[in-house]
């Protein structure tokens, strides 16, 4: 169901056409999760081998019955066989039931396993990950891959095995009881298997490009309604249904190929068996008439080969769904094997780290300090100059300083620095003398606390969606939070602040997500806070009684505020300013308007000097 | 101030009547996904999908009855050799044997052809069918209004028109021929079993009986546990779907351990749904083939028991034997088939549900042009007469409501939070329709204009900055799809937003999605301007069209705006006072009223509420 975009996707794509993998080797990576479930999974395949091998039976029973009883009009052998051919027939029914039985379950467990896995893994993995992967390409990896590969392993590999030994020990048969007409039958195996396998291959390859087809519809539906508003405030719905109407036009076109392709394969596996057949059928009527075969023989021949038909015709099949499956598996393995970046730095390597001492003493007093920070996107093209080339900034404990530069400047990519959603390219941060490298994540983040400017809300109730930065907060701390975000908003929700939020609860406007965040990030009063132009969707009335809380918290706390209006930066004790990747003056709002012609510049707007952002 | 929320709140209709125990809002039908469908509405949906191509259905229709003849035919064909041909053969007759050759091989053939035409035709069929499918759900949820859209979320559209329709293409190409070659199978194998032999015919037939009953049986206990596995991967997939969108805040609140117990939890109701169905489907599989085995068994049984006093030829019982596998080898097939009948029938559900939605701003029977204009100025006159406006859940927003803005003049309206500002600016771009009175432009009610008038008319750029993949360049010319590559770089420039794009990877060619291509809020709203700018409507709207901007790109903005917005008529929804400095008139709104009207400076000078704030915003300026 994903859209099959973003650059990463198409590299893939051309790799793995250049470089066909060896599908068994994919799949040989699965064991770790089938080793758990390898008894059941090895026990369903034998039950499975053994009820088909059962089932070929059957017809050597007619045949006896046929030649025996029947011919010498002998009633009571009549009774055997028919007893035999029913013993055969429950125990068949009853041994694929076995199959089922143990493997069902084991296999759900699998799929929760691997889907178990893959969500843990994918939390732990960097940001910048998460800006290359769409989530809609790892949801599929999470939900339709896994899919595919429980039912591989639970049917197409078991009976890859079973079909391919029916299909050895039936004609085992047919060549003991008649080689000339077994040949008849083995001779367009070969052909129509290979012939399968061909076409297969070809399906395989139109239903890859069905699938991007479909991804990009869906990647058009999903953009279609997100950008409602503006599709509708530009009246622009024609061109989009004009796009929608192309892109379906195109997989249309492909999905005929697959049915025409699919049409000429089932032709294939419709008439070349059944012409066999009728070959057989009619040298076998010979040769009864010459008696140089029994009638008996000839019914259990033609059943034995009735009874092969489908083992046959499901050997091209089952390839296929194999190698559907080995390609699921380098999907799913494809993320898995992107390695967690190790928790804390290696401890040479930094500069600074010749005083450990110096850390020690300082420690609990220092509040934040940036020294020589350089970052750049992990995915920045080659050749574009890093972000921030440089950063020297100190926040004194319990200072609050404003962060201004120009949109686009780098400021929200400062900040993300901080609780390493992005690891600095070089220099380091530490926080109270603490390198934040050489802290785990863990501690990190439990130091610092974070408002976003894109407020996310998780579908949960609002309690819960504030609480999250607080694990173990009271009610009055939530309280005390929705005060002081002005989240007053909230009692008047239908379950107060038990209201489902979130995509799949009420829908909120930006100005009270973002005010949610706020409260998010300050109900622990963290030692450390970032606050992201917090109040950039507030109205002026709320502005100013958001700031007048928010003064509060900051005053018991060391908090970094991006500001764009002068408004924000009043919150702030001091003001830096960040201006062509390094911090270029610091010192308080007033100092700096009257010093700074570009801050200046930034806060008021006037001056000609617009070159300066 | 801010207790009213400032969009519209599902369920919002009763605040003071919380339950003690806090749940899901189960009344509303929007929280559970389903929407009022009327009766019979499925049905009418599927007639009428397939309506156009009625002459191509019957067509397969009928090359399937034949293949089908032809491919049951052989088990007859068997019993002719061995009755006929053969004894005939030892009389040395070999007519018999030649049509024994001619016809089997010969049906064979037939059957192969054939199945080739009617995979190729149902495929057509199907693909037309789903190619309407998509388009009638992509275009109505085009048409449908915003109102829908905040209340039925993004991901369900989504769903409905990807995994919904899917769950369609399954049925349609997987299993639509199933469910015909068995009910034609049954058909033809009972008629031949009756032929050859009654008694026997009449027996075997009977074991259809426990079939029936045990597929049935089957059919009711898999709706359950599949409309429960359904339920359980969809939880799976919001949790899934909703932690990667939010890594950002997941990771810096250390969510993950908790993530992990959540997900697993979910994890396991669809461990435990998902092994229930198969098991469910496990034990369909071996009933049924219990019956069968036991069937065939019984046929022989008795079959062999005639044939060895005499009473049934051996050709006869051999073609029993042979038919009666033909007959339950479709089984597994069968259980597949009601599967996916089960999930393509509840889909098609959901989807005739949101195609029955009409669009609550539809386009007008006897569209009205706008009056052409005199003079060079682009603006028109806006009017708001009498209009009322409430949302579906909540109170009036706009009690009544009057308003007159000249044609080129620029009104600032600011209020708090909840003071209707938004909504007069949706009633304006008529994303909403009133609920009483009308809004006129010209003198023409909105309601009269078709979508590409309408547009001509107002175009609003909105606080939320979407991107849509592709290009800067093609994000900008949304605006104005006839534009020149030269205009839409002098509507960038005159924004102030041509030197970021300039500095882009591959200035106005980069693609907003791909490497290199993080564009920030601020960024975003300046391409939103200049996609407004492209436009050239008579009325402009801004929606708090600023909050992300610095104060400089504001100032760029503003300054930009006073040559374009001169003679166009404009609104702008101002959460800062900056943006009043360049409108020639500010309204004050107030729980759904006008309770200021004036131009800047009388209003300034004036002791009322405006005054008041903007000195307030004076102070924290420079």
């Amino acid at each position: 169901m994903a859209g099959e975009q973003g650059g990463s996707e198409d590299g893939q794509g051309a790799a793995r056409a250049v470089a066909r993998r060896s599908a068994v080797r994919s799949l040989v990576r699965l064991w770790p999760y089938v080793r758990p479930v390898s008894a059941r999974l090895f026990g369903s395949a034998g039950v499975a081998v053994t009820a088909s091998c059962l089932a070929l039976l059957i017809p050597l029973v007619l045949k006896w019955m046929v030649d025996g009883p029947v011919a010498h009009r002998d009633p009571s052998g009549v009774w055997l066989g028919g007893g035999l051919v029913l013993l055969l027939g429950l125990l068949e029914a009853g041994l694929f039931g076995v199959r089922r039985w143990l493997i069902a379950r084991p296999m759900a467990g699998l799929e929760a396993r691997m889907r178990a896995d893959l969500y843990r893994h994918l939390q732990r993995l960097p940001v910048a990950f998460h800006d290359r992967w769409g989530s809609g390409q790892l949801l599929s990896r999470g939900t339709n891959d896994l899919q595919i590969l429980r039912m591989f392993l639970s049917f197409p590999m078991v009976f890859l095995v079973v079909n391919s030994s029916t299909v050895l020990v039936g004609f085992a048969i047919l060549l003991v009881q008649r080689w000339s007409l077994g040949l008849m039958l083995l001779v367009p195996v070969v052909p129509l298997v290979l012939l399968c396998s061909y076409f297969e291959s070809r399906y395989a390859l139109a239903s890859r490009r069905a699938q991007d087809q479909t991804g990009d519809l869906t990647t058009l539906v999903e953009e279609s309604v997100l950008g409602i508003r503006i599709i509708k405030a530009f009246g622009r719905h024609r061109s989009q249904a004009e796009a929608f109407r192309r892109e379906s036009h195109a997989l249309r076109g492909t999905e005929l190929r697959k049915a025409r392709l699919l049409a000429d394969l089932w032709a294939l596996i419709t008439a070349v068996p059944d012409v066999a057949l009728g070959v057989a059928l009619v040298v076998g009527a010979v040769q009864v008439a010459d008696d140089r075969l029994s009638a008996g023989t000839l019914v259990a021949f033609l059943s034995t080969a009735l009874a092969l038909r489908w083992p046959v015709e499901s050997l091209g099949w089952l390839l296929s769904m194999s190698n559907e499956a080995a390609t699921a598996a380098d999907r799913y393995f494809e993320v898995m094997d992107t390695g967690l970046p190790s928790e804390t730095a290696p401890e040479p390597e930094r500069p600074d780290a010749d005083r450990p001492d110096a850390d020690r003493t300082v420690r609990g007093q220092d509040g934040i300090r940036f020294s020589g920070v350089r970052f750049r996107y992990p995915d920045a093209p080659d050749g574009t100059a890093d972000l921030l080339t440089g950063i020297d900034l100190h926040i004194p404990t319990g200072e609050t300083l404003a962060l201004v530069g120009a949109t686009g400047s780098g400021k929200t990519s400062l900040t993300a620095l901080i609780p390493r959603l992005y690891e600095a390219t070089a220099g380091r941060i530490t926080l109270d003398g603490a390198d934040t490298a050489r802290l785990t994540r863990e501690q990190l983040r439990g130091m610092v606390s974070i408002a976003f400017e894109e407020p996310t809300l998780f579908s949960a109730s609002v309690r819960d969606n504030v609480l999250m930065g607080a694990p173990g907060a009271s009610d009055a701390d939530l309280r005390w939070a929705l005060e002081t975000a002005q989240c007053g908003f909230v009692d008047a929700l239908p379950h107060g602040v038990d209201t489902q939020v979130g995509e799949q609860g009420l829908s909120l406007s930006g100005g009270q997500r973002q005010r949610l965040a706020l409260a998010r990030a300050v109900v622990g009063r963290p030692r450390f806070l970032v606050l992201d132009d917090p109040l950039s969707a507030l109205d002026v009335h709320t502005e100013a009684l958001v700031e007048g809380a928010l003064r509060e918290v900051l005053a018991t706390t060391t908090a970094l505020v991006v500001a764009h209006r002068p408004s924000t930066v009043l919150l702030a004790d001091r003001v830096a300013l960040l201006s062509g990747g390094r911090i270029t003056a610091v010192g308080t709002h007033h100092q700096l308007l009257a010093d700074c012609p570009e801050y200046h510049h930034l806060m008021s707007g006037d001056t000609d000097e617009r070159s300066a952002a | 101030m801010t207790t009213l929320a400032d969009r519209p709140v599902d369920g919002s209709d009763e605040p003071g009547a919380d339950p003690p125990e806090p749940a899901r809002q189960k009344s509303d039908p929007y929280d559970r996904d389903v929407l009022p469908t009327p009766k019979g509405a499925t049905r009418a949906l599927l007639r009428e999908l397939l309506r156009p191509y009625r002459a191509r259905v019957w067509l397969a229709a009928v090359v399937l009855v034949v293949q089908q003849a032809a491919v049951q035919v052989g088990p007859l064909i068997v019993a002719y050799a061995i009755d006929r041909a053969i004894p005939a053969l030892r009389a040395h007759d070999k007519g018999p044997l030649i049509a024994t050759a001619v016809g089997y091989l010969g049906c064979a053939l037939l059957a192969g052809v054939l199945q080739r035409a009617f995979i190729r035709l149902s495929g057509t069929v199907s693909q037309d069918v789903l190619l309407d499918l998509r388009g009638r759900i992509f275009r109505h949820a085009q048409a449908l209004g915003l109102d829908f859209h905040e209340r039925y979320t993004s991901g369900r559209i989504i769903a409905r028109a990807t995994s919904d329709v899917e769950s369609f293409r399954e049925l349609l190409s997987e299993g639509m021929q199933e469910l015909f070659d068995v009910a034609l199978s049954v058909l033809y194998i009972g008629l031949v079993l009756l032929y050859l032999d009654w008694a026997l015919g009449l027996f075997a037939l009977a074991t259809a009986l426990p079939l029936a009953w045990v597929m049935r049986s089957f059919h009711r206990r898999s709706r359950r546990v599949y409309t429960r596995r359904s339920a359980a991967i969809a939880s799976v997939i919001v949790r899934f779907t909703e932690t990667m969108n939010g890594i950002r805040p997941v990771q810096a609140f250390r969510r993950e351990r908790d993530n992990d117990a959540a997900f697993a939890e979910l994890n396991r109701t669809h461990e435990r749904a998902n092994g229930d169905a198969i098991v469910e489907m496990g034990r369909f599989n071996v009933t049924s083939w219990l019956i069968a085995n036991t069937s065939v068994a019984l046929v022989v049984l008795w079959g062999g028991y005639r044939v060895a006093s005499g009473s049934l030829e051996l050709g006869v019982l051999a073609a029993f034997v042979l038919y009666l596998r033909r007959l339950y080898g479709p089984i597994d097939p069968l259980g597949m088939f009601l599967n996916s009948w089960q999930s393509a029938a509840a889909s098609l559900e959901k989807i005739a549900g949101l195609l029955a939605q009409r669009p609550s701003v539809p386009e007008p029977a006897r569209p009205r042009a706008l009056p052409v204009q005199s003079g060079d100025r682009p603006g028109r006159t806006v009017a708001f007469e009498g209009v009322r406006f409430g949302y579906r859940t909540g109170g009036e927003v706009l009690p009544r409501f009057d308003l007159s803005i000249p044609a080129g003049q620029t009104v600032a309206v600011v209020g708090a939070t909840g003071a209707g500002k938004s909504t007069l600016a949706k009633l304006l771009c008529r994303f909403y329709d009133p609920t009483g009175g009308r809004v006129t432009l010209d003198g023409v009610d909105l309601r009269e204009l078709t979508v590409p008038e309408l547009r001509r008319g107002v175009v609003m750029v909105t606080q939320e900055s979407f991107l849509f993949s592709g290009t800067v360049a093609e994000n900008i010319s949304l605006g104005n799809p006839d534009a020149t590559a030269a205009e839409m770089e002098t509507a960038a420039k005159a924004i102030g937003a041509h030197d970021f794009i300039a500095a882009l990877p591959d200035g106005y060619d980069t693609d907003v999605r791909k490497r290199g291509g993080r564009i920030s809020a601020g960024q975003r709203q300046l391409v939103a301007f200049a996609r407004a700018l492209l436009a050239d409507p008579a009325v402009l709207v801004l929606d708090e069209a600023t909050s992300s901007l610095d104060v400089p790109s504001e100032r760029a903005v503003q300054q930009a705006m006073d040559t374009v917005l001169h003679g166009r008529t404009a609104v702008i929804i101002a959460h800062r006072l900056s943006t009043v400095e360049i409108a020639d008139r500010v309204l004050v709104m107030e729980s759904g009223r006008v309770v200021e009207d004036g131009t800047p400076a009388e209003l300034i000078d004036g002791s009322g509420r405006f005054a008041h704030l903007h000195q307030a915003w004076r102070d924290s300026l420079v």
